[in-house]
């Protein structure tokens, strides 16, 4: 893994990797920390309040956390996220493959603050 | 009894043919499925058939038989698709005749049909995941095709079939049949039906689980992507299986890789639906089993649900995409001024309704209604997109991108404008009862 950049914040990249994936207009999103001594971190990073906080125009619906603590993993399943879905977003990436990358560029908890 | 040996040749309908070969040569498989279909593949499908009866398969089905049909023959695999879209019987006769072409004499090609339930389905039926019924879709339905299982593909096992054919195959169906049918698993062993699922889960994507769609360079760097391998599935009785890929190939399998297909497209883990179990990946074991070599277990099963998905696609109309690129000094502000003008001419100047997308690529395109841009970038493309049930909508969108060449900010150049046929797909549900899979098997 990459040392922690000099006089940046971290984000979820430096701790964990992710892949979204679709259904219809609903994407979930996986995330799984490397290490597990991050596990907790991740979790307090990644809540769905944030989460939906983070992207309020993008994901309109409920989001819905699931946890899988043997693997350190957690999967977010996002309503109403992908602009009506592949059938009619005119996004370029209308089945929001890209998402993951959304997730993976969110400040970790506590390197928001002064 | 003995491990049973399958891998994937394809995980969607464009995927890699060549390291298909490569696997079936050198894999000692018993099985290979190549997973060709999503929701919107078939409704293109189905457009396909419209224009021609004897169209509506996979575009690649030819090139793909060509290569794989004496591959299979020489190594004794079965070969287990769902390239037949929206016209299996097409499909396998065509398959059939390639057979005989190239001397495969006494090769069964069995053909299941039966998904398609048009004819099943009313037309005011509930969408399955959302409010409302078909009959709120202004459009022509162009096909609708229910999800089979597993026990749709068994009976062509048991035929001796050496070539499977079908249209909606479920995708992890294709690969927990042949598991299945070896070793005895009766489909109301719940726990056997998800297991088996998980590794038709994990491998329905191809590479995705050997290092394809995982590589971020620095942090989870993929040796030798270009040449990537398809994956194996070495499974036991107990269905658990190691996860692997042939030597010599490129990507990676390890438990990463492993983690982030076991979750891909999974909502609730606990409870994910197919034809044949609502399997339960949530407390799935996963750990490193030497060099590319990954053991799963642990997955498991609760009934099956009562009712099979049915995919019905529309004709959707037309999509228009067009672009311009703007570099150098102040060329997120000169593609801004671009972007300006284009919705003020489509809106004032021809009283445009239909929906209308405006992007500058490198500044914010996919990640636009997230809010997040990026700052001082010098190399914008303006992208324009357009949907129409009308087509003249569409060609009117690209002459107003175009003319930005003469007409709009400085500097701006490469113009690019394509129009292609859209289809819409709605998800809703049938009784299982009614949905009858039927099978035929042809020798060449």
């Amino acid at each position: 893994m990459n040392a922690p950049r000099r006089n940046e914040r971290r984000i979820v990249r430096d701790i964990a990797h992710a892949r979204a994936g679709d259904k219809g207009n609903t994407s979930n999103v996986n995330v799984w920390a490397y290490e597990p001594k991050d596990f907790e971190l991740l979790k307090r990073t990644l809540t769905p309040e944030r989460i939906k906080q983070a992207f309020p125009h993008l994901i309109r619906g409920q989001v819905t956390r699931y946890e899988l603590p043997h693997l350190c993993g957690l999967n977010f399943v996002l309503q109403d996220a992908l602009e009506g879905g592949v059938n009619a977003s005119l996004n370029l990436d209308s089945h929001g493959k890209s998402w993951s990358y959304l997730f993976l560029g969110l400040a970790l908890e506590g390197e928001d603050g002064p | 009894m003995s491990t049973f040996r399958i891998g994937t040749g394809a995980g969607f309908s464009s995927d890699r043919l060549e390291p298909a070969v490569d696997l079936v040569e050198r894999g000692k498989l018993d099985a290979i499925v190549f997973e060709c279909l999503g929701e919107r593949t078939v409704a293109f499908g189905h457009r396909d058939r419209m224009a021609d009866p004897q169209r509506g398969y996979n575009s690649l089905l030819e090139r793909r038989m060509r290569a794989l049909l004496p591959a299979c023959r020489a190594a004794g695999t079965t070969m287990i698709t769902n390239m037949g879209a929206a016209n299996p019987r097409a499909a396998a006769e065509r398959t059939l005749s390639i057979a005989r072409e190239l001397g495969l004499q006494g090769l069964k090609v069995a053909c299941i049909e039966g998904d398609d339930v048009s004819a099943l389905v009313p037309k005011n039926q509930p969408f399955m995941d959302e409010p409302g019924t078909l009959a709120d879709i202004d459009m022509p339905v162009v096909g609708m095709n229910a999800y089979l299982g597993a026990d749709a593909i068994t009976p062509a096992l048991a035929a001796g079939a050496d070539v499977i054919i079908g249209g909606r195959l479920a995708d992890p169906s294709m690969f927990l049949a042949p598991l299945a049918h070896r070793f005895g698993w009766d489909a109301t062993d719940k726990a056997r039906m998800g297991a088996g699922t998980l590794v038709g889960h994990l491998l329905e994507c191809g590479m995705q689980v050997t290092g394809g769609y995982f590589a971020d360079p620095g942090v989870k760097d993929v040796a030798n992507l270009a040449q990537c391998g398809y994956p194996i599935a070495e499974v036991q009785a107990d269905g658990s299986a190691v996860i692997t890929k042939l030597a010599d190939t490129g990507g990676c399998v390890t438990p990463a890789t492993v983690k982030e297909q076991l979750l891909y497209e999974v909502h609730d883990p606990a409870r994910y639906l197919t034809p044949d179990v609502t399997a339960d990946f949530s407390r799935v074991q996963i750990a490193a089993a030497g060099d590319n070599r990954v053991k799963v277990s642990n997955a498991g099963g609760t009934t099956r649900p009562a009712t099979l998905k049915v995919t019905v696609g529309f004709d959707g109309g037309f999509q228009g995409e067009a672009g311009v690129s703007y570099a150098g000094p102040a060329a997120q502000e000169r593609g801004q001024l671009a972007a300006d003008i284009v919705r003020e001419r489509m809106s004032r100047v021809h009283g445009n309704r239909a929906d209308l997308r405006v992007d500058l690529i490198g500044v914010s395109s996919l990640f636009a209604t997230a809010g997040v841009r990026a700052a001082e970038a010098q190399d914008v493309r303006l992208h324009v997109a357009l949907r129409s049930r009308a087509k003249e909508d569409a060609e009117l969108m690209l002459w107003e991108v175009e003319s930005l060449l003469c007409c709009g900010p400085a500097g701006g150049g490469g113009y690019r404008g394509v129009i292609v046929p859209c289809v819409m797909t709605k998800s809703v549900l049938i009784e299982r009862e009614r949905v009858k899979p039927t099978l035929q098997v042809m020798v060449a």
